[in-house]
């Protein structure tokens, strides 16, 4: 588990980076927390700096946008999933557990 | 319509196939490409694909570069003639010509035909490149792999940049040649044009701006000599194993001659893509639309739907106005800009400085009589994300102002 921040540093409409190997950001979407690959599916842009709207959140090169709950691309540019990871808060305090490289395309469990 | 004739197997066509099927149209429909490749996207080549990066080999890297999938590919149900020229179509716009002559009869044809690099008047010479296709790129990498070199690009617009940036990046000797007093001027204004002159300095590229190049010099013999130095006009002589020449593109336009398409630096199209021909609609590079030609990755795939719901309706219903929007990769740094800027605007920082870009860049808009024309953002891509999403916001509210008072 990689703790993040706490909880009241990341209010809703917030996103952070996590510098692990591939990067991972957290989005704050209306309260729910999410987290998925930081680094795009269709060239190299940071989806922690994208636009969220809901559950969704569009990156700020190309516009292709991602659900945050399946990682999945909703339209054009991205083709491929981004991976997502489970996310646990205690004590006030929010974890991420990354998934399993194997067989994690993003299909998977979301937060 | 029962058949339609795409021209051009790129980025702006492989949009407009997919346009086509997704409202609704049924019937045939061929795509035509002279390159053999199947789509695959161009801003990577000066970038990341020139530099060889990625640890999944070249063909992680090619994969990285398609525009669609096998999958996508059956879903089309299209016809590709790829690696095939059209070479004419008929005055009335209804039959495309093919180099190895056939004929495709067509009821729709949509143009999407791109542009083609620039070159330098003089014979042809080993090491001098241009950067516009997959296999440009492979044959500059291949050569910039092999061991330091001395590397003169000419042309300091978006691809010379990026391209000395990679050169640079793998190593090499750089000197980017820009016959203008500053390099991107015209895009960036007088004001912030500088920053990204300032780039290539802080990167460790050479760059000699305000003089031409008067030609290049080759020596040995054999099927091709090899160029061994860039004249300038001023006299100067800057010797040189590779030479990349990034001095514009010009719309692949020639194969129109002989039909009715009005041509003046693109096909001249009204603002919803379509041509004097309502059966003809024009996308991407190719394409003037509303008099303006746009060189731009965001343009060539925001256009074809607009251009597909007019040659399906047979006459323009909906302009096209996407909000212009590009971005460059230099030096690690990441360049956005959206808007559109006239000279004259007042530019105001709202975030970070131009002087000091090693510490998180800036975002700088520009204004015309209180209102924000455009955006320019280095390395700030969450807080430009913002501006430019207001700046289309207001382009929508002024075109329906617009719409509105066409109609009173
Ligand atoms: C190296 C490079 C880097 C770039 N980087 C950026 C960037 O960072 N940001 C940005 O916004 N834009 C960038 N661009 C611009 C962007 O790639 C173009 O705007 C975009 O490719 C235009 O798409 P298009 O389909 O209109 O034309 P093209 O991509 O030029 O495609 C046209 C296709 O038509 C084919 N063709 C031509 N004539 C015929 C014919 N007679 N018959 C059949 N086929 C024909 C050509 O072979 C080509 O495959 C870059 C371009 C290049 C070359
Ligand atoms: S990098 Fe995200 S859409 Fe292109």
């Amino acid at each position: 588990m990689i703790p993040v921040c706490r909880l009241v540093d990341l209010p809703a409409g917030e996103s952070v980076r996590l510098d692990t190997t591939p990067p991972v950001a957290v989005f704050n979407a209306d309260g729910e927390l999410f987290a998925i690959d930081d680094t795009c599916s269709h060239q190299d842009a940071s989806l922690s700096e994208g636009w969220l709207e809901g559950c969704l959140v569009e990156c700020p090169l190309h516009a292709a946008s991602f659900d945050l709950r399946t990682g999945r691309p909703t339209c054009l540019p991205a083709r491929k999933p981004v991976r997502t990871h489970e996310v646990h808060v205690a004590d006030g305090m929010i974890h991420v557990r990354l998934a399993a490289d194997a067989g994690a395309t993003g299909e998977g469990s979301a937060a | 319509m029962r058949a339609i004739t795409v021209v051009g197997a790129s980025l702006a066509g492989l949009y407009a196939a997919r346009e086509l099927r997704a409202q609704g149209f049924d019937g045939r429909l061929t795509v035509v490409g002279a390159e053999p490749h199947q789509p695959y996207d161009r801003p990577p080549l000066s970038k990341d694909f020139l530099m060889g990066a990625g640890d999944e080999g070249e063909l992680g890297q090619l994969d990285q570069l398609a525009l669609t999938d096998p999958e996508e590919m059956a879903e089309l149900r299209a016809e590709w003639i790829l690696g095939t020229r059209a070479r004419a179509l008929d005055v009335r716009g209804r039959t495309v010509v093919l180099d190895d002559g056939r004929t495709l009869a067509s009821d729709g044809v949509v143009v999407a035909t791109g542009a083609r690099a620039r070159r330098l008047p003089g014979p042809p010479l080993a090491g001098v490149h241009t950067l516009r296709g997959l296999d440009d790129a492979l044959a500059l990498r291949a050569e910039l792999t092999r061991g330091p070199r001395r590397v003169v690009v000419i042309g300091g617009g978006f691809i010379g940049a990026e391209t000395a940036s990679s050169c640079v990046a793998l190593g090499h000797d750089v000197t980017v040649v820009e016959a203008a007093p500053l390099p991107l001027a015209a895009q960036l204004g007088p004001e912030l044009a500088p920053v990204c002159a300032g780039l290539h300095a802080r990167g460790g590229a050479r760059l000699l701006t305000g003089v031409g190049v008067a030609g290049l010099v080759g020596a040995g013999s054999g099927a091709l000599s090899a160029v061994r130095a860039v004249e300038l006009a001023d006299g100067r002589s800057l010797p040189a194993d590779v030479v990349v020449v990034g001095i514009g593109a010009t719309p692949n336009t020639g194969w129109l001659a002989g039909s009715s398409l009005a041509v003046a630096d693109g096909i001249l199209c009204d603002d919803g893509c379509a041509t004097a021909l309502p059966q003809v609609v024009a996308v991407g590079d190719v394409a003037r639309v509303g008099g303006v030609r746009a060189e731009h990755w965001t343009s060539a795939t925001e256009q074809p739907r607009v251009a597909v719901r007019n040659l399906l309706a047979g006459r323009t219903v909906e302009a096209a106005r996407p909000l212009p929007y590009f971005w460059s990769d230099q030096y690690g740094s990441r360049i956005q800009f959206a808007g559109r800027r006239g000279d004259g605007d007042t530019v105001r920082i709202l975030e970070g400085s131009p002087e000091a870009l090693g510490e998180g860049g800036f975002l700088a808009v520009y204004e015309r009589a209180g209102r924000t024309t455009a955006a320019l953002a280095v390395d700030r891509a969450r807080s430009f994300m913002k501006v430019r999403r207001g700046l289309a916001a207001q382009e929508n509210q002024a075109h329906q102002v617009n719409q509105a008072k066409e109609y009173v």
